[in-house]
């Protein structure tokens, strides 16, 4: 029997209503569960996202391109197919795609979390029967805390610099956490917060939708010298480039679910690393079967092989990987 | 501990080496002598053995986190470091106010060494559940013998010595040689000025470095003594109050190694220090340094390893002349002293003299580096001739000037994860050279490449994988790289037929396709020719 979602060389296809949810390769109609570059990919007939997913994608794709903007919840019919979309809580907009035909249920996370940062609609459980979910970080040695405990990690550590005199440099996914931190950051407003130019567009493009976030685009007014104390927001990309050679005399961190491990923040060379994450951590991920009740688990990016394993023999359920082209974009430019 | 676990922070979050000092500074003026000594023990890595089996460390603490220990090994390729991973899996509890002295976690690391597993594991369960962040990483990290702290021996030398009000010179003297810090006292170790050394204690051995201009630009060579580079452990020979010590670079105490010296106890007058290489010597040529390898690596000597491996030190200074350090005289005047030392027949058969090659100009000179390994060396060391002897490694009066190294062009067929700062990247390949139509692996490398090759290399492997095993990948044989070695020889051990000396990639040759690389027949003219 066909399966009601399988993955062929585009995509997540759902063969029975012609659609597919965050192809790779141009298809006609796309459903995209977030605006970050490796989901949401150029060159499709239609685009059918979120409210708050469209803007992005206008950023990023032109602003010619089709789209179908849709609200939680909502359900759409498609050649008899129901989908429907629900917070992923993972950033502004992201959902998790909800496939449903003659009592059936498909969930597809897309990149999630359980945790709420403050900002991205916090998740929402959805019962189903198949759980395509993704495993960035499914191995047990990720564990994350609170956002809001490291959210105020981040603040001491920007005060303790602001006392030595010395500015403060944050990289940060563009899209997603650099505005949950710039969120709370609402009430800091004797020292400057300057941006990047990737998360001043980022934060432009999303004012459309109501949203406006502390900071000031570090290109408006040609900066000879940055002030001291500044908190600096800026991709990792920027990281080592020409562009940080204006920001004088300053301590970098990273922001990044990748944190949790000594290495690969010792590798980048930076003086801390944030364990701050937009994706579920071990714990979340398994939490995410249980609340979902789901029977069969698939397994796409990330540790697939040894997440697949474990649900297979550690919790007795039909589990299998599905190989998809997502990335982990944690460290990457928008 | 709870102190030097912020000391440990501190140097970790910070790449300032200006940073790094002053968090030691401040912290060996804040804490007691007892500390200091355990503190600088770990800073310079003299850390406690490692006490219990990794292979019981791994099943307690994956019990302890529930998980199956495959699960635990899959943990442990992505973190790359058995400490850590024990670390990231316990359920963390922070109990600061029991946490042990650094002395008592010493003590520990020894105790748990007399114990058996049962016993082990209780003690290990009652750390593990009492200590957390920080503390509980140190602690790990000492469990598994790979506790390291981001400084180099020259910053802590340059710590102490602000914080002692005394030269770095004086400190790094103090340091040397092995000491133990539960029987050693810090006064032990940094008596006041003035007072002698014990006298074992070696001196601080003076380094070269590679050479990273034209000689040309060092002016007339005739202010330069060169010599051989030989291929053989570094060491230094300390005849004093009636006892003969030999330590090698690396400051381990290798006296009972090398019974060939004893005679010396007798045949060196007291208060004599030499610095030179010791290598496998017969019939009046040096033996391939594998053969050397093998002997060190035996808990005992027979008598016949004696005889087909001799061991003689081809002396090149002297740093202690008539109980008198000299380590400030001109080289050549301490040369002209060692001469005379060692210019007496019984003990020629073991000291020999690094003799001066004579070259009329750098031409000369480097065309002989080119053909060195014909010599039975690996290049030349250019020494200014009025040199002091300095402490450590310093720029400008030393200069080593090795032959370039052999080099194949070899195809990347597996690739693993690396360790500590490179977990979780693709760092470490094997590579293969062609036999008719299948390639043969014939060598393994990490190092060479840039950050940003590997990164890109990275990410292909990943999109390029043919199949996986644990932390080891297969990978499409598409990419060449040439690798570059010091030395070959003939091993049963390994598929190819060779083994390879401080193999690494000196270049990612993107110009070629894989079926431009170099074949096993290559490799074993390369044997034929140079294989020891």
């Amino acid at each position: 029997m066909k399966r009601l979602l399988q993955v062929n060389d585009r995509g997540i296809y759902c063969e029975r209503a012609d659609v597919y949810i965050d192809p790779w390769q141009p298809v006609q109609r796309a459903l995209i569960t977030h605006a970050h570059s490796d989901h949401a990919r150029w060159g499709n007939g239609q685009y059918l996202c979120h409210h708050d997913t469209a803007p992005i994608l206008t950023l990023r794709l032109g602003a010619d391109i089709r789209i179908q903007r849709v609200s939680y919840g909502e359900p759409i019919q498609i050649n008899g197919v129901t989908f429907s979309f629900h917070p992923a809580g993972h950033i502004l907009g992201s959902a998790q795609i909800r496939v449903a035909y003659k009592g059936e249920i498909w969930l597809v996370t897309g990149d999630y979390k359980l945790l709420n940062d403050g900002l991205s609609q916090p998740y929402e459980p959805i019962v189903c029967h198949h759980l395509i979910t993704e495993s960035t970080f499914g191995l047990p040695v990720y564990s994350f805390k609170s956002p809001f405990a490291v959210y105020k990690e981040i603040k001491d550590w920007w005060r303790e610099n602001q006392q030595e005199g010395v500015n403060t440099v944050l990289l940060c996914y563009a899209l997603g956490k650099a505005q949950s931190i710039l969120n709370q950051l609402r009430e800091e407003t004797d020292v400057p917060i300057l941006l990047h130019g990737a998360v001043a567009n980022v934060n432009g493009a999303l004012a459309a939708r109501g949203y406006h976030f502390p900071g000031q685009w570090m290109e408006t007014e040609p900066m000879t010298k940055v002030p001291k104390g500044a908190l600096i927001l800026a991709p990792p990309s920027a990281l080592g480039s020409p562009w940080m050679r204006r920001l004088g005399n300053y301590r970098v961190a990273l922001c990044s679910g990748w944190m949790q491990l000594r290495g690969a923040r010792r590798r980048r060379g930076v003086d801390k690393g944030f364990v701050l994450s937009d994706h579920c951590d071990f714990r979340q991920l398994n939490e995410a079967i249980d609340v979902t009740g789901a029977e069969h688990i698939y397994v796409t990016h990330g540790y697939e092989s040894q997440f697949t394993r474990w649900v297979r023999e550690e919790r007795g359920l039909p589990a299998e990987i599905m190989n998809t082209l997502y990335e982990d974009m944690e460290l990457e430019e928008l | 501990m709870r102190v030097f676990a912020q000391l440990f922070e501190a140097i970790d979050s910070s790449t300032k080496t200006s940073r790094k000092v002053a968090a030691m500074t401040d912290y060996f003026n804040r804490v007691s002598d007892e500390e200091k000594l355990f503190a600088v023990a770990l800073l310079i890595g003299n850390k406690p053995k490692r006490p219990v089996a990794t292979t019981l460390l791994r099943e307690w603490a994956s019990a302890r986190a529930g998980i199956p220990s495959w699960l635990f090994e899959e943990s442990y390729y992505a973190v790359g470091d058995l400490g850590e991973t024990l670390t990231l899996l316990m359920p963390q509890q922070s109990r600061p106010e029991e946490m042990p002295t650094l002395k008592a976690v010493f003590a520990t690391m020894t105790a748990l060494r007399q114990y058996g597993p049962t016993e082990q594991r209780e003690i290990l369960y009652t750390f593990w559940s009492t200590l957390g962040g920080t503390a509980l990483f140190l602690f790990n990290k000492m469990l598994t013998g790979s506790l390291r702290v981001g400084v180099s021996r020259k910053l802590v030398i340059n710590a102490l010595a602000r914080h002692l009000d005394r030269d770095e010179a004086t400190v790094a003297h103090q340091l040397m040689g092995k000491w133990d810090p539960m029987t050693t006292r810090f006064t032990d170790l940094f008596p006041q000025q003035g007072t002698a050394l014990p006298h074992h204690i070696p001196y601080p051995f003076y380094l070269a470095y590679a050479l990273d201009r034209e000689p040309a630009d060092l002016g007339d060579i005739n202010n330069w003594l060169l010599e051989k580079k030989l291929d053989g452990i570094r060491g230094q020979l300390i005849r004093r109050n009636g006892e003969l010590f030999i330590w090698s670079r690396g400051e381990d105490l290798l006296t009972d190694k090398f019974p060939e010296f004893g005679p010396l106890t007798t045949l060196l007058p007291d208060g004599t220090v030499i610095d030179g290489e010791i290598i496998p010597w017969k019939d009046g040529h040096p033996l391939p340094f594998a053969r050397m390898q093998t002997r060190i690596g035996r808990k005992s000597l027979s008598t016949k390893m004696l005889q087909e491996v001799p061991l003689v030190m081809v002396c090149f200074d002297l740093l202690e002349y008539e109980g008198r350090d000299i380590r400030h005289e001109p080289l050549m005047i301490r040369r002209a002293w060692l001469a005379a030392l060692i210019d007496n027949p019984a003990r020629q058969h073991i000291l020999l003299r690094s003799e001066e090659m004579a070259f009329p100009d750098w031409q000369a000179a480097a065309e002989f580096r080119e053909r060195a390994r014909q010599f039975h060396c690996e290049g030349l060391m250019l020494k200014q001739r009025q040199s002091a002897y300095g402490v450590g490694r310093r720029k400008g009066d030393w200069w080593k000037w090795k032959a370039d190294p052999f080099s194949i062009d070899a195809v990347m067929i597996y690739a693993q994860s690396g360790h500590g700062r490179r977990a979780n990247l693709y760092t470490d390949y094997t590579f293969a050279v062609w036999d008719g139509d299948t390639l043969v692996p014939f060598a393994k490398a990490y190092s060479g490449l840039t950050d940003t090759e590997i990164k890109s290399l990275d990410r292909w492997i990943k999109q390029n994988t043919i199949e996986k095993f644990g932390p080891v990948r297969r990978v499409k044989p598409v990419h060449v790289f040439e690798i570059g070695f010091e030395g070959v020889q003939a091993s049963n051990r390994h598929k190819s037929g060779v083994a390879l000396r401080f193999p690494r990639m000196l270049r990612w040759r993107l110009d070629k396709t894989a079926a431009e690389a170099n074949t096993k027949d290559d490799l074993l003219n390369l044997l034929r020719l140079y294989g020891q």
